[in-house]
């Protein structure tokens, strides 16, 4: 049961139940669907840059626990930073949920994540909003699947 | 644990226990728990006898078949016949002659999609489905319509998950080439009555399609009975291997049909002037098969029909019955089909819990069920669900399994408040 109380954590179930930024941005600069054909999981994040800075980012959609929380918290995480900091982000935050080592520094909140490692089913569910938010930067807008 | 409301299935003439002595990979923990195997809609598990039947052809006589003037590749081509008559006697085809060995279902209803379907297909023809299919019963028919401006049509789902039979009869019309349906849904359970479908189509001159993927593991399979045209089945969810499957067809409509692949045992006569090819059903067996693997899905449908499929049907029923009840019970949970006739599928979602998460919870306890779409998109669209949770019964499940699903869902319930 430790693996299963590692991966739902109190932050992930509390986030899970009150998604943080869980909305619109109408208008918005950037915006992309994510799906994960596996389970049906789907989210639509909204961005809205200016000056090379996110002023705010948001999500709707419907997943799992584990996608959501991680959807909630990435809003968390980026609202009011650089646009440049996206990519090196989401680069630890993809070795947190992947990788054995020890927790990359620098994640703050998005640490507590760190339990879908001993779930490789779940990495998908975890990067969903992540994949999403890239593509809504490079501006495209076929829906990114994560398969 | 709650006390169960329901009696638990009584230990009847079917020996359970003696079931699973023959099932090797049930004896093993999962995190630190019994397996309690709930996922035999997406595969089976193999029984010791089809392991064993594998493995005899391997060490013992294995070669290539149809081939060979040596001893061994005789002994290949007899059990490999042999399948062919065992799986011809278990869904009771007049002729060993009208099985085609197969990957799987899909490969089989691709087949006819190609060598049936296609060459008589037109702008504006209909291939009817319902809405309850797998996707391997929508997409090969899609891909072919596709190119002829033809279209797929879906014959109606009720709220309980039972075939509208009266919305089918709507859609069966002068431009209908095929009905297309599933003998059992993989997500809700529902047994169609095939034979008064058949009749249906039949009036009006079209033929029927079978997908017996989840048919064949759960019920008596009659062909004849059933009266349908094609019936398309595949080992793995019959306690035998991957990778194998069958299409029975009419002898008359298999002759009538052109080759799917071209390529090598599926010939009579090559030459750069035009080639010749051989009877149904080498016909459609192009290339090199599986040839352990069909002598496994021999044995295995052969343990299968000694079980009984009666007594298999019943014992499942009966679990299924009680599942029902179990789940029931739980808080915040819905049942996905109910329909009145129901093989052993239970499929749920739960209030403010997606079924991935249910999942994953679920094989903490050592309970394995499939969560997801169960590759039948349109049918959750249909019931407006992202997704579900399914625990799916073989031959070897009990009412302890059924314990320990309702234990680990009450779980679910408490993480999720
Ligand atoms: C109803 C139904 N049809 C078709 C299939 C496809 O079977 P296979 O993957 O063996 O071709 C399945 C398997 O999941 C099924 O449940």
């Amino acid at each position: 049961m430790s693996d299963l109380r590692e991966l739902y954590q109190e932050v992930i179930l509390d986030h899970n139940k009150r998604p943080r930024n869980f909305r619109v941005i109408d208008p918005a600069s950037h915006h992309a669907e994510g799906f994960n054909p596996l389970c049906g999981d789907r989210l639509t994040v909204f961005i809205d840059v200016a000056d090379g800075v996110i002023r705010d980012l948001a999500f709707q959609g419907q997943g799992c626990a584990i996608s959501t929380a991680s959807a909630s918290l990435m809003t968390e995480a980026l609202k009011g930073r650089p646009v440049a900091e996206v990519e090196p982000l989401f680069a630890k935050f993809h070795d947190l949920v992947t990788t054995d080592g020890p927790t990359p520094p620098g994640l703050g909140k998005l640490g507590v994540l760190a339990g879908v490692r001993e779930f490789p089913s779940r990495v998908k569910c975890a990067t969903l909003a992540w994949h999403a938010l890239k593509a809504a930067l490079d501006h495209r807008s076929a829906p990114v699947a994560t398969e | 644990m709650s006390a169960p409301i329901v009696t638990p299935v009584p230990a009847a003439a079917f020996d359970v226990e003696a079931v699973r002595a023959q099932f090797p990979v049930l004896a093993q923990q999962i995190r630190g728990k019994h397996l309690v195997y709930l996922d035999s809609g997406a595969s089976a598990q193999k029984p010791e006898v089809v392991v064993q039947a594998v493995a005899d052809c391997y060490r013992g006589y294995y070669s290539n078949i149809h081939r060979g003037v040596h001893a061994l590749s005789e002994r290949s081509t007899t059990a490999f016949e042999r399948a062919r008559e065992q799986v011809a006697r278990f869904v009771n085809a007049p002729s060993p002659r009208e099985i085609v060995f197969l990957r799987s279902t899909t490969e089989a209803i691709n087949l006819v999609a190609n060598s049936f379907l296609e060459p008589q297909l037109g702008p504006d023809d209909e291939i009817l489905v319902t809405e309850m299919e797998h996707h391997s019963n929508i997409v090969p028919w899609q891909l072919v319509a596709d190119r002829y401006g033809a279209k797929v049509v879906a014959a109606p789902v009720t709220d309980r998950g039972e075939l509208d039979l009266d919305g089918l009869t709507r859609l069966i019309s002068g431009r209908t080439k095929l009905v297309a349906v599933t003998h059992v849904s993989n997500v809700l359970g529902t047994i169609n009555p095939i034979a008064d479908i058949v009749r249906l189509a039949h009036a009006q001159g079209v033929p029927v399609l079978v997908d017996g993927a989840q048919g064949v593991p759960h019920l008596a399979v009659d062909v004849q009975a059933l009266g349908c045209d094609f019936y398309a089945f595949s080992a793995h969810k019959v306690y035998g291997p991957s990778g194998v499957g069958a299409l029975w067809a009419r002898a008359e409509l298999l002759a009538a049909m052109p080759p799917y692949q071209g390529g090598g045992g599926m010939i009579r006569r090559v030459s750069f002037s035009g080639t010749t090819f051989a009877d149904p059903p080498e016909r459609f067996e192009a290339g090199t098969p599986d040839v352990a693997g069909v002598i496994g899905f021999g044995a295995a449908v052969e343990w299968t029909r000694a079980l009984g499929l009666d007594a298999i049907a019943a014992h499942e029923h009966e679990l299924t019955q009680y599942a029902m009840a179990r789940l029931a019970d739980i808080p915040g949970l819905r049942l996905i089909g109910t329909a009145a006739d129901k093989a052993g599928v239970v499929s749920f979602v739960m209030d403010g819990v997606h079924p991935h998460d249910i999942g994953t919870i679920l094989d903490g306890e050592g309970v394995a069920v499939r969560v997801g779409h169960h590759c039948a998109q349109p049918l959750m669209e249909r019931f407006a669900v992202p997704a579900t949770a399914r625990a799916s019964f073989g031959v070897y499940n009990t009412s302890a399994d059924v314990d320990a699903l309702a234990a680990a869902l009450d779980k679910v319930r408490h993480w999720f408040g």
